[in-house]
């Protein structure tokens, strides 16, 4: 019987993580040189972590998928970075930030964790600022900050619309600077497709070699998941094609729990679908709320040109419907509203599925200069792909998948229940609650890795400090390298008539439809039904051309389609599940009058953690309770 | 629109490459270049082929992973553009676009359009970094930076590791590249104090890892899409110089 144990320190709120850290125990650094980790993905969370603790001595291995480490999909993030500096002397602070980001995400975060996220964020900045990445300065040559959606305080750090590239590539060179020196052993072209647990305890992962198909065998102390979200469930999405759930859902198989699958952001501002090939939804930062007001007309079937369409014939409905946060309302109750009017008729475009997203204003205010300066990368990706003209008539924006709350449950340590395995950024659920804050991610996945796991796992490994190097001819890695194999096989032996991207696209859209922005208790049973019957079609129909011992990108994908089926479901019986609505799970039944999301805290005030029972099985629920004695619980308003 | 493809297939990095011939009906104008090429792919494997691998992760111009060679042209026609970000209503209907993998000494074939980069990966382990432990930074804000060199290293670091550069350039040079990261690091504080080492040690490694010299073309300049300024290239000698000459001093 699992028995979840947040190990949440005692002590008041802001003391927990200094006196915790203080009481970790440590392995010496003679020690250290004998412990393998293995860390999985080199995004923020991933890089940051394996030369974190390549610095401290460890041995590191560190894995991915792509040809280089630099291009982690942390690289597309674009909007900035937040931290509790009070630069601007406009109230900020930890607790400032913290409040914000618990409110933010509707109540369903542990306090302990945002708090500490919070209070690491500062180090974060003063690190970056170390390594060279070219935050934007103002004329005194200080670090500027702007405003992000949900807050009412200035302290989001940026570099243009680039900050992701900026400071992906910042701990890009941290960790090249570890390979160079030996403490980090890099590993490109890999898929992770299994987890090897000895004894209880992670000890090694079971790889694909991308370019010979060769499946291989690499072991550790201890294994880190920094895999990033599973946002490409959706098949459209703001992720990168390549992103994917395997290697979490692998740890989820072999025992970690699985907390809060259906807490998914669908991100408000995306440039809508424009065509039935498309492969994917390109985010329009929500920095661009900052400046941009957002409305549809105020008349169903209007045909005139944006620009005709006068002041007075033009609702700017998140301006009268919140107006304290107008247009930076957060991302959950931003997307609810385009889906809302769109629904009602006053959607744009072809397809109706789109509102404006307008710099009029803004560009009379401050000159076309000024707009260009902080937006201009984001102007020009926007004219590139729909070969508009932002800066002379407005944006067509629509809602799309874009990041998952939801991940692999871990302690307060970071580790799943999974003894030795450890998650990191976006890939653990812990942070962020029911909705993420803009800008919160970059600060989470490089608090993460650079200044919370190097503790961590310290006290962890202390008690590894007499376990021998671990062979990997052991029969658990026997084991999993030949379930591997037989899955791969059995991919291959399909050999039906329908491309893996046919079927992601269905699932996709199965999911959207079902548990997407707004879902309702038959909607999500009829959605695994659904799954269920385009799984069976898959593993009859499917084909996968060519050989699973070469470079094979279709098999790839198969793999992780696959994956897929199972991540959907269990979205949708979490979903099921939560009777209630809160941040970004909106269960139709469970509204206010006015159309807000209605939480049951006194039923749902938890984290539903799920333990895996084998494929087309109900999984098991366990709740953590979420305590909350640093905040008051209210109706989360932004009017 | 109707395009006729002319794909380079390779089928390892052993393998002797050719051109293969394809015909592509109904392509839509608002379809990107990749998903034209996912279009391809499907037909292809619905008829029992096996499809063109190329390279791709994030599709919106900021990963780097995707780099053809398209029409004589790394990233294809249009300037300060990606391969991912180009669009099929830049192509005249029912025109023959060619399309090859980088080509270059330092980048061979691995399949297909898929090039092998890692000598990039090389030159920065060689010293594209600032040696900074994490935990020891100061405050940053102690650290006041003007705002137009903080801009102007902004500009060098945007860099995507593409390698339109290398491929556009006839003796494939990496200078472009190596030198956006020597410059940026050089400009700010943080990085200067290592300036002259990093770059004697990103210049040698280039060298070594089978980049050729610098005749002075800037066809990098002209294909890289990210818009990276040759001057930058400029900026490298002179600290390339200056650390030389320091050198001879001592
Ligand atoms: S300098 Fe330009 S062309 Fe060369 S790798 Fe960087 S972005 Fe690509
Ligand atoms: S796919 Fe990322 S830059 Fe083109």
């Amino acid at each position: 019987m699992i028995k979840l144990d947040s190990k949440i320190p005692k002590g008041p709120l802001a003391d927990k993580w200094s006196d915790y850290k203080s009481s970790l125990r440590l392995v010496n650094p003679a020690n250290k040189k004998k412990i393998d980790i293995i860390v999985v993905g080199t995004g923020l969370s991933g890089a940051s972590s394996a030369s974190a603790l390549g610095e401290l001595g460890y041995n590191v291995k560190v894995f991915c998928f792509q040809d280089s480490p630099r291009r982690a999909h942390s690289v597309a993030a674009q909007g900035g970075i937040n931290a509790a500096k009070n630069y601007k002397n406009d109230g900020d602070s930890v607790y400032r930030l913290f409040h914000d980001m618990i409110k933010g995400g509707d109540f369903r975060a542990r306090e302990a964790n945002v708090y500490r996220a919070a209070e690491v964020s500062n180090y974060v900045i003063d690190h970056f600022a170390a390594h060279g990445v070219p935050f934007a300065r103002d004329y005194g040559g200080m670090l500027e900050t702007r405003s992000f959606g949900g807050v009412q305080v200035s302290r989001t750090f940026y570099a243009k619309g680039q900050t992701g590239q900026q400071c992906l590539l910042g701990t890009y060179s941290s960790l090249s600077r570890q390979i160079a020196k030996g403490t980090v052993t890099m590993y490109e072209r890999r898929d992770m497709l299994d987890l090897v647990v000895i004894d209880g305890k992670a000890r090694g992962i079971i790889t694909r070699n991308l370019l010979t198909g060769e499946l291989e065998r690499h072991s550790a102390h201890a294994v880190v998941l920094a895999t990033g979200g599973y946002g490409t469930v959706f098949y459209l999405s703001t992720l990168a094609l390549g992103s994917n759930a395997s290697a979490a859902w692998a740890a989820h198989r072999k025992g970690a729990l699985f907390a809060n699958p259906s807490f998914i952001q669908i991100h408000p501002t995306s440039i809508p679908v424009l065509n039935d090939y498309q492969s994917k939804l390109t985010l329009m930062s929500e920095s661009l709320r900052n400046d941009g007001r957002v409305w549809v007309p105020k008349e169903k079937d209007e045909n005139r040109h944006p620009n005709q369409i006068p002041e007075a014939e033009r609702d700017y409905y998140l301006e009268r419907r919140y107006p304290a946060f107008g247009n930076l309302v957060p991302r959950d109750v931003a997307s609810r509203a385009a889906k809302e009017r769109c629904d009602a008729g006053y959607g744009v475009g072809d397809s109706g599925l789109s509102v404006y997203l307008d710099f009029k204003d803004a560009i009379e205010k401050q000159g076309k200069k000024g707009i260009e300066d902080k937006y201009g990368n984001l102007f020009e990706m926007y004219m590139k792909i729909t070969g508009i003209n932002p800066y002379e008539e407005p944006m067509r924006i629509y809602p799309a998948g874009h990041y998952t709350m939801g991940g692999l449950w871990v302690d307060y340590n970071l580790m799943t229940t999974i003894p030795g395995l450890y998650s990191v950024g976006e890939s653990n659920f812990s942070d962020h609650g029911a909705n993420r804050l803009g800008a919160s991610s970059l600060m989470q996945c490089s608090g993460d890795g650079y200044f919370i796991l190097p503790y961590t796992i310290g006290d962890y490994l202390a008690d590894e400090i007499r376990t021998p190097r671990i062979q990997t001819d052991h029969e658990e890695f026997d084991k999993a390298e030949k379930a591997a194999k037989e899955r791969i096989d059995r991919l291959m032996a399909v050999n039906g008539k329908q491309t893996v991207t046919s079927f992601h696209k269905r699932l996709g859209k199965i999911l959207w439809d079902h548990c997407g922005m707004v879902r309702s208790k038959e909607g999500l049973q009829k959605g695994i039904e659904m799954i269920d019957q385009l799984e069976d079609e898959f593993w009859k129909e499917v084909k996968v051309p060519a050989t699973a011992g070469e470079y094979n990108q279709e098999l790839e994908k198969a793999i992780r389609v696959a994956d897929f089926f199972e991540v959907g479901r269990l979205m949708c019986q979490d979903a099921l599940d939560r009777d209630e609505s809160c941040g970004a799970h909106f269960r139709e039944e469970y509204q206010t009058e006015q159309g807000e999301a209605k939480r049951n805290d006194a039923e749902y005030a938890h984290v539903s953690a799920y333990e895996y029972k084998g494929n087309r099985q109900s999984e098991i629920l366990h709740k953590e309770p979420l305590v909350f004695e640093n905040v008051e619980l209210k109706e989360r308003s932004y009017k | 629109m109707e395009f006729k493809l002319k794909i380079w297939r390779q089928k390892n990095a052993s393998a002797k490459g050719k051109f293969e011939n394809h015909t592509l009906k109904n392509v839509s104008a608002e379809m990107s270049f990749l998903q034209m090429l996912d279009y391809l792919n499907q037909q292809i494997i619905e008829s029992g082929g096996e499809p063109v691998h190329f390279e791709h992760d994030c599709r919106e111009g900021i990963c780097g992973s995707c780099g053809l060679y398209i029409n004589g042209r790394p990233h294809g026609p249009v300037t300060h553009t990606t391969t991912c970000e180009l669009h099929m209503r830049e192509f005249e209907d029912n025109s023959t676009i060619v399309i090859e993998p980088w080509r270059s000494k330092a980048f061979s074939v691995i399949k297909d359009l898929v090039v092998d980069r890692s000598a990039f990966e090389k030159v920065i382990r060689a010293g594209g970094f600032v040696n900074v432990n994490t935990g020891s930074a100061q405050e940053a804000n102690n650290i006041p930076i003007n705002k137009k060199i903080s801009d102007r290293a902004f500009d060098a670091a945007v860099c995507i590791g593409c390698g339109a550069c290398v491929a556009a350039c006839k003796n494939s040079s990496a200078m472009l590249f190596v030198s956006a990261k020597v410059s940026q690091m050089a400009m700010l504080p943080q990085g200067k104090v290592e300036a002259k080492d990093r770059v004697e040690k990103m210049v040698a490694k280039m060298d070594e890892v089978g980049f050729g010299f610098c005749s002075n073309t800037y066809g990098c300049e002209y294909d890289c899409p990210k818009g990276i300024s040759v001057e930058f290239i400029a900026q490298m000698n002179r600290e390339f110089f200056s650390a030389r000459v320091c050198k001879s001093k001592r």
